[in-house]
C-alpha cells in the first residue's frame, strides 16, 4: 500500500494532470458535485457523490458517430473520431465502478461497440472508498463492498492521508508514474476506516433489501403484477432515474441535417419518453405503467435473466434522491419481491 | 391537520359523494413522499399523509382524474389552487368532476434541501417547535425549520386559496414577498455577465424533462420536443446551445399562464433555478400592463393575450428606461 500526506494532494494531481487528462469529483455553482477536469488548485468535493453518474466518460450522453457529406452524386462517409487520449477519474465510488462492469456487460460482447471500447482502453479509474454512506445507498444488496472499492487503482481517504492500491496495470503504471510523491505504508489505517465503515453499512436502512423472486424464472409472474398500476400512477414520465442513472444504456441513433450533410449522432433514451424505441406503428408501450414497468424490468429480471444473475443496479441511490416524486427502485423490489411474491 | 384531512377524506368516500382521493403517500423514509391515488378506507388509514414534505403540486393530476368516471377529491395548498385556477381558466380540467379542500400550509422542505444544509444519513425526522429534529447515521441533529425551507417557500407569494369547495383550517392572506429580488440582481448584471450567468446554469441541464413535465402550465398532449415529425425533437442536446433554447422557449411558452409554483426549480436533478426565467416574465408584464397574477381567478383575459390599442411597446419602454 502506498500513502501520500493530504496537503500535497494538489502536488499528485499536478502531476498526474501533467501525463494525463485528470477528472475530480469537484462542486459546481449550485453546490452539487460533478466530475471536471483538474486545473490547479481545484479542490474535490466533500459530497458523498456526483449528480451525473462517472457512465458519462464511457458513454456520453451524445457522441457523433458518422458524417455524411455530399458531394455531387457522391455522399462521403467520414469517420468524426480522433484517437481518444488518455484520461483519469480519480475519486469514482464503489458503486460507479461496478456500473463499468455492468456496461461492459453492454457495450463489450460482440458486436463491440468500439466507441465505448475505445474510451474504456483510454480510462483509468481511481476509486475512492466511502466512509459516510446516505440512507439512500444500497449498494450491499449488490453484493458490492463501498469500503474496498474496485478500480484500476483503489483508495482511502482520512484526516491526513490519502492510501492507493493499484489493482490492475493501469493501476500500477499510474502510481509509477507518481514517483517518490508517494510512501510505502502498512495497511492498519485502511483497516481501521473499513471496520468502521463496514459497521455503517450494516445499519443502512436497506442494507438487507432482498432481491429474492427478481430472476428469469418469475418473469410473467412479474410482469403481470396489479402492483404496477400503483407503483406508477404519479411517474411524470421524466427521464431524471434513466439520465443519472450509472448503468441505464438505452440510446437512440438520430441524423442532424447541418445543410450540408448530415451528422449521425446518438444520445441517452428514456425509456420513460414517449418516443422510446418507437417503430414505423409508433411506441410499443403506449402508457406509462409499461413504459415504468420496462425499466424496472429490465434492471431486476431481464438483464440478470441474461447475464449471470447481475441486476442492472449498482444501488447508488441517485433515483432515490433525485425523483420528483419519489417512486423508485427500492419501492418497487419491496412491494414486489420477497414475500410479495 | 393529516388527523382532519383523513376524516374529512373518509366521511366523503364513505358518503360516495367522491369516488377517489389525490393526496400523498408515505414512503421509506420521513421525506420521500408520493403523489397518490386513495380508494378506499384501508388506503387512507395505510398511508395518507400530509407533512412538511408534501411539496408535490396534484393540480397538474387533474388533468387525468378529472376524465374519470365519478368525483376527485383533492387537497390543495395554497400556491396549488392558482395552478388549477389556471388549468381550469384553459380548459384542461372538467371542475365539475373535482372536489377542493384547501389545505393551510407553512412550507414544505426536501430530504434534498436538508442534505444541501449538511445533513447527512437521515433516519427520521420529527419537529419540536421551530426546529427540526433530524436522526441521522451520525448523530442526532437540530435545525431551525425556516432555515431548510427551499427558495419558493422563503418567498412565498400566498398562503391563500383563491379556488376551494371546502376550506380546512384557517385562510391566509396574499403575502408581500421578496420573490423578484433575484430578478433585479439579474437585469443588473450587464449583458455579458447575464449571458454567462444563464449559459453557466442551463449548461448543467440534462434534459431529463422533469421541469416540463411537472409543470402545470405545461399540459399539451403532445410536446413539440417530444414529436419527431417536428425536427426540433430531442433527447439530448445536439450542440452545446441547445439545452439554452429548450428552457427559454418553454420560458416563453408558459410565459403569462406560469403562476409561479415553483415546482420546475423543486423538481430539477441539477439545482438550476429555472424558476427565475419565469419570474422575469412575470415581473416584465406587472410592469408594463399592470399587476397580474395567473391563476389568480379563472375569468380575466392574461395581458399576453389581450391585446389592447393602449398596450405599450416594450421595447420603446425599456429602451427609456421604463419605471426603473
Amino acid at each position: 500500500m502506498l500513502k501520500l500526506s493530504l496537503d500535497r494532494l494538489n502536488d499528485l494531481f499536478a502531476a498526474v494532470a501533467a501525463d494525463q487528462v485528470l477528472y475530480i469529483p469537484a462542486d459546481d455553482a449550485s453546490g452539487q458535485a460533478r466530475f471536471q477536469r483538474w486545473h490547479d488548485g481545484l479542490e474535490m468535493t466533500g459530497a458523498l457523490n456526483t449528480v451525473r453518474s462517472a457512465k458519462d466518460f464511457f458513454f456520453p450522453q451524445t457522441e457523433n458517430l458518422v458524417d455524411f457529406k455530399l458531394k455531387g452524386k457522391e455522399i462521403e462517409i467520414i469517420d468524426p473520431r480522433t484517437e481518444h487520449e488518455d484520461f483519469v477519474i480519480f475519486g469514482v465510488r464503489a458503486c460507479d465502478a461496478r456500473s463499468f462492469t455492468i456496461l461492459d456487460k453492454v457495450f463489450l460482447v460482440d458486436p463491440v461497440d468500439s466507441y465505448y471500447q475505445s474510451r474504456r482502453e483510454h480510462g483509468t479509474v481511481v476509486t475512492m472508498a466511502c466512509t459516510q454512506p446516505e440512507e439512500t445507498c444500497f449498494c450491499t444488496a449488490f453484493g458490492i463492498d463501498a469500503a474496498a472499492p474496485e478500480g484500476d487503482c483503489s483508495c482511502w481517504m482520512d484526516d491526513t492521508s490519502l492510501y492507493l492500491q493499484p489493482q490492475t496495470d493501469k493501476g500500477q503504471r499510474l502510481v509509477d508514474h507518481l514517483g517518490d510523491l508517494l510512501q510505502t505504508c502498512d495497511d492498519s489505517a485502511v483497516a481501521a476506516q473499513q471496520q468502521s465503515t463496514r459497521a455503517v453499512l450494516e445499519k443502512l436502512p436497506f442494507a438487507n433489501l432482498s432481491l429474492d423472486g427478481f430472476d428469469g424464472e418469475h418473469l410473467l409472474e412479474l410482469f403481470d403484477s396489479e402492483k404496477w398500476a400503483e407503483l406508477s400512477e404519479a411517474c411524470l414520465g421524466c427521464g431524471t432515474c434513466t439520465f443519472v442513472c450509472p448503468t441505464c444504456q438505452c440510446y437512440d441513433i438520430k441524423d442532424f441535417d447541418t445543410g450540408s450533410g448530415i451528422q449521425r449522432f446518438r444520445c441517452w433514451d428514456s425509456c420513460m419518453y414517449s418516443d422510446f424505441t418507437k417503430m414505423a406503428h409508433g411506441n410499443p408501450r403506449l402508457t406509462q405503467l409499461e413504459r415504468f414497468r420496462q425499466r424496472f424490468m429490465h434492471k431486476l429480471v431481464y438483464f440478470p435473466a441474461n447475464n449471470e444473475g447481475e441486476y442492472g443496479c449498482v444501488g447508488c441511490g441517485r433515483c432515490l434522491s433525485k425523483c420528483p416524486i419519489s417512486m423508485n427502485i427500492v419501492k418497487v423490489a419491496k412491494s414486489l419481491g420477497g414475500e410479495n411474491l | 391537520m393529516q388527523k382532519i384531512m383523513i376524516a374529512k377524506a373518509k366521511e366523503l368516500l364513505q358518503s360516495g359523494a367522491v369516488d377517489r382521493v389525490l393526496g400523498w403517500k408515505t414512503g421509506e423514509f420521513a421525506y420521500d413522499i408520493t403523489p397518490a391515488v386513495f380508494e378506499t378506507i384501508e388506503e387512507l388509514e395505510q398511508s395518507f399523509v400530509y407533512d412538511d414534505f408534501c411539496g408535490a403540486n396534484l393540480s397538474k393530476y387533474l388533468i387525468k382524474a378529472s376524465r374519470l368516471d365519478g368525483k376527485t377529491l383533492v387537497f390543495l395548498k395554497p400556491c396549488d389552487t392558482y395552478s388549477f385556477n389556471q388549468l381550469i381558466k384553459e380548459h384542461r380540467i372538467l371542475r365539475d368532476n373535482v372536489y377542493v379542500v384547501g389545505v393551510p400550509c407553512e412550507g414544505k422542505t426536501d430530504g434534498e434541501t436538508l442534505k444541501q444544509h449538511g445533513i447527512k444519513g437521515i433516519l427520521g425526522i420529527g419537529s419540536q417547535g421551530d426546529d427540526f429534529i433530524i436522526d441521522t447515521l451520525y448523530g442526532e441533529k437540530t435545525v431551525k425549520r425556516a432555515d431548510v425551507l427551499p427558495e419558493r417557500c422563503q418567498n412565498c407569494k400566498s398562503k391563500q386559496h383563491v379556488v376551494y369547495d371546502e376550506l380546512l383550517g384557517e385562510d391566509g392572506q396574499v403575502l408581500d414577498s421578496h420573490r423578484f429580488d433575484m430578478v433585479e440582481k439579474i437585469e443588473a448584471m450587464t449583458p455579458d455577465e447575464r449571458f454567462d450567468f444563464w449559459r453557466g446554469e442551463l449548461s448543467r441541464c440534462i434534459r431529463c424533462n422533469a421541469c416540463r413535465n411537472v409543470c402545470p402550465a405545461c399540459s399539451c398532449e403532445k410536446c413539440v420536443f417530444d414529436n419527431d415529425a417536428s425536427g426540433i425533437a430531442q433527447k439530448a442536446a445536439a450542440d452545446s446551445f441547445e439545452e439554452n433554447m429548450f428552457h427559454i422557449i418553454r420560458a416563453f411558452h408558459v410565459a403569462g399562464r406560469c403562476t409561479d409554483c415553483g415546482e420546475c426549480s423543486r423538481v430539477c436533478p441539477q439545482n438550476i433555478p429555472l424558476h427565475l426565467l419565469n419570474r422575469k416574465f412575470i415581473k416584465d408584464i406587472n410592469e408594463l400592463y399592470g399587476d397580474f397574477q395567473a391563476g389568480a381567478d379563472t375569468e380575466s383575459r392574461a395581458p399576453l393575450t389581450n391585446y389592447q390599442e393602449s398596450d405599450v411597446e416594450p421595447s420603446i419602454v425599456y429602451h427609456k428606461g421604463g419605471n426603473r
